[in-house]
């Protein structure tokens, strides 16, 4: 989830594009991500490369390639929007893509980037999520059994401040600053014009860029990524609240997928002279003519549908001892004489 | 619902044409199962033929046997580099178990799946749970060198159909039971599954569903506690009291032994919880923390308040005044 937009936080989308390369490298296909971007950043006016989004300097990987599949983009990406794909309380008119399909054997990893301060994160510059908020969705996550384990990673400043709050159980956290720190970025591209990446989401990279499918590393190595003398904040992680140690959750639990898989030892004995069934209840022939395309869809209803009448609520106590103050004051100031050339 | 696709892969259609008679085999194989455990769920089924699709691992050739592996842990690493052209995404809202039949290329023929032991799996198919099954189909080579490519396939759909249809009962749970030597056990014939078998379905999903009704109903009114200032709308309360009901039928007529009401009733049951719980209305955003409300509303009231509660001080005085002065003046 990246919650910025505006060309001057272009790292953001970086960051979140290059964590999004890396996890489909490691074999998590697009149905199984739920991208969240402002995504004005490839078309954007400022863009000297339009179509591209580098996260190197000297522009070495164009990380905005065909293949990316943003499911929220732009004005979509709302605090509203991310609660509704965590907590699964979805309009059914949502597609498939845009919803978060998790089981209780289901592993998520979910990544923020962005603004932030204590206790919140910023949307889009005009909203905020709070770090209560947050831990009250995991918990109706767990309460319907949504999820198995949960890796909670954020690179914003003061990051630590959200994940102080969680209490449901089998959730790690990592956050590429403590309360009171700001998280820093990496490098600025002097032919972009601004800053490509932030440090902590760089060096988690390099060291994803080492691991593969089958690879034993384990979360420690992990938790070592960025000290305090490369990314000047200090990263936290939060550990507590998860069942297994971390050294025995291989990071591919969480950023790789690896099926389990049986081999099939049975089959079934199937005769095989049986002849094209007639089914067992005979369906009936209607002569009846494919529909026509205005008859499948109800548009006439549509289009004529009445927005819907708000029903009028006579104002409140509030409002009316307000202004009945108001209006007494006015009048015991000024005199009661006044009454008379108002009506 | 259950959504079924069966695909077939072919990677190297220059040397192979492969045809397979899906539709025949679905009417004949697996209509009749379909049909049986069509109590326990709905199932709809399609099918697709890929062309160019690769397996993401590349198997090993062994000498002994002239034959390529693929051995029991690179199994894994197959599904996901194909899953992503299934195109199950586009289907439907419904879960996708997904059946697919993979001819190797001619450069890989003959494959055969390794078992953790190193013997070659006679089914030559794997299973996911949750997922679906791959098996691989091989070709036999020609006889002699020089036929012309591609070569003309036609697969033996009765085969494949025992091998899919073997799957499709252990990912629902069924498998093959060990008989003692002194009992017969009565092969379920092409219908796929017994009549005890689908018993067994149904009372572990009944169960099953009622367990879920009560999680679901207790986590719900857990949620309304924590939090006050959600809504419930009426159709949400009448879908809980539905729930409720239909739990309570259910629980009713297992205990009586009427096994098919009883499911019919947890199913019930189970979609009016889910639809409650998941209903969009009760998403709850309005979080205010104390030092926001005194952040936020102060800084709006307290200037326009300072002169009205001068004012009414001043009219309290006013008053007191002039009700003291008529009884001084006397």
């Amino acid at each position: 989830v990246c919650t910025s937009r505006f060309w001057f936080n272009y790292r953001h989308v970086a960051n979140t594009l290059s964590v999004y390369r890396s996890v489909k490298r490691l074999g998590i296909p697009d149905s199984h991500i739920v991208l969240m971007l402002a995504d004005d950043m490839a078309c954007n006016p400022r863009n000297p490369k339009p179509a591209t989004v580098f996260s190197h300097k000297n522009m070495e990987l164009n990380v905005y390639g065909d293949d990316v599949e943003v499911d929220y983009r732009s004005y979509e990406v709302t605090v509203e929007n991310f609660l509704r794909v965590l907590t699964g309380r979805i309009p059914p008119s949502t597609p498939r893509s845009k919803r978060l399909l998790s089981d209780d054997r289901s592993n998520i990893l979910i990544y923020m980037t962005g603004h932030g301060g204590n206790g919140f994160l910023k949307f889009q510059d005009s909203e905020e999520i709070t770090n209560v908020e947050l831990a009250d969705a995991f918990e109706q996550m767990w309460q319907k059994r949504r999820y198995n384990e949960l890796l909670f990673i954020i690179d914003t400043c003061q990051g630590a401040s959200m994940y102080e709050r969680f209490y449901s159980p089998n959730i790690m956290a990592l956050a590429s600053s403590q309360v009171g720190e700001d998280s820093l970025s990496h490098q600025p591209d002097l032919g972009i014009g601004v800053h490509l990446m932030d440090r902590y989401t760089f060096y988690v990279l390099e060291f994803l860029e080492e691991i593969h499918p089958a690879s034993q590393t384990n979360m420690n190595d992990l938790f070592q990524v960025c000290p305090k003398s490369l990314c000047v904040s200090t990263p936290g992680h939060r550990t507590d609240l998860f069942q297994r140690d971390p050294q025995n959750v291989l990071i591919t639990d969480f950023f790789g997928s690896v099926r389990k898989v049986e081999i099939t030892a049975e089959t079934l004995s199937l005769d095989r002279d049986v002849p094209g069934l007639e089914s067992k209840f005979p369906e009936e022939e209607l002569a009846t003519e494919p529909l026509k395309y205005a008859e499948q869809l109800p548009v006439a209803q549509i289009i004529h549908q009445k927005p819907k009448q708000k029903d009028w609520h006579p104002p409140g106590g509030f409002i009316l001892g307000l202004w009945a103050l108001i209006i007494m004051v006015f009048f015991k100031t000024y005199g009661i004489k006044h009454m008379k050339h108002v009506f | 619902g259950y959504e079924i696709t069966f695909s077939l892969l072919n990677p190297d259609p220059k040397s192979h044409t492969v045809d397979w008679d899906i539709e025949g085999a679905v009417n004949r194989f697996v209509k009749p199962v379909l049909d049986k455990l069509s109590l326990v769920a709905n199932f709809s089924v399609d099918s697709q033929i890929l062309y160019y699709a690769v397996l993401g691992v590349t198997p090993r050739y062994d000498k002994e046997s002239s034959s390529f592996l693929l051995s029991a842990h690179s199994l894994p690493h197959v599904i996901n580099p194909v899953e992503a052209r299934l195109g199950s995404s586009a289907a439907s809202l419904y879960p996708v178990l997904n059946f697919l039949l993979y001819v190797p290329e001619r450069s890989h023929s003959p494959l055969y799946i390794q078992d953790k032991d190193g013997a070659p799996v006679s089914t030559n198919a794997f299973h996911s749970p949750r997922w679906g099954g791959i098996m691989v189909y091989n070709v036999e080579a020609p006889a002699s060198p020089q036929t012309s490519l591609p070569l003309h396939v036609d697969v033996d759909m009765a085969r494949v159909m025992e091998v899919f249809l073997a799957q499709l009962r252990l990912l629902f749970g069924l498998s093959q039971e060990e008989v003692p030597p002194e009992f017969l056990l009565e092969s379920p014939g092409n219908e796929g599954l017994a009549d005890w078998e689908l018993d067994h379905l149904l009372w572990a999903h009944t169960v099953e569903n009622i367990a879920t009704v009560s999680t679901t109903l207790t986590s719900l009114a857990q949620l309304l506690d924590k939090i006050g200032n959600i809504v419930i709308k009426d159709d949400v309360a009448s879908e809980v009291y539905r729930a409720v009901a239909s739990v309570q039928s259910a629980v009713t007529e297992l205990s009586l032994g009427h096994l098919l009401a009883a499911f019919q009733a947890s199913k019930e049951a189970v979609t009016c919880s889910e639809r409650a719980f998941f209903d969009p209305s009760l998403l709850h955003l309005l979080y205010f923390p104390d030092d926001q409300k005194f952040a936020i509303y102060i800084p709006l009231f307290l200037p326009m308040a300072v002169p009205i509660l001068l004012s009414l001080a001043k009219i309290v005085r006013e008053t007191r005044l002039r009700k003291k002065e008529p009884t001084k003046m006397d």
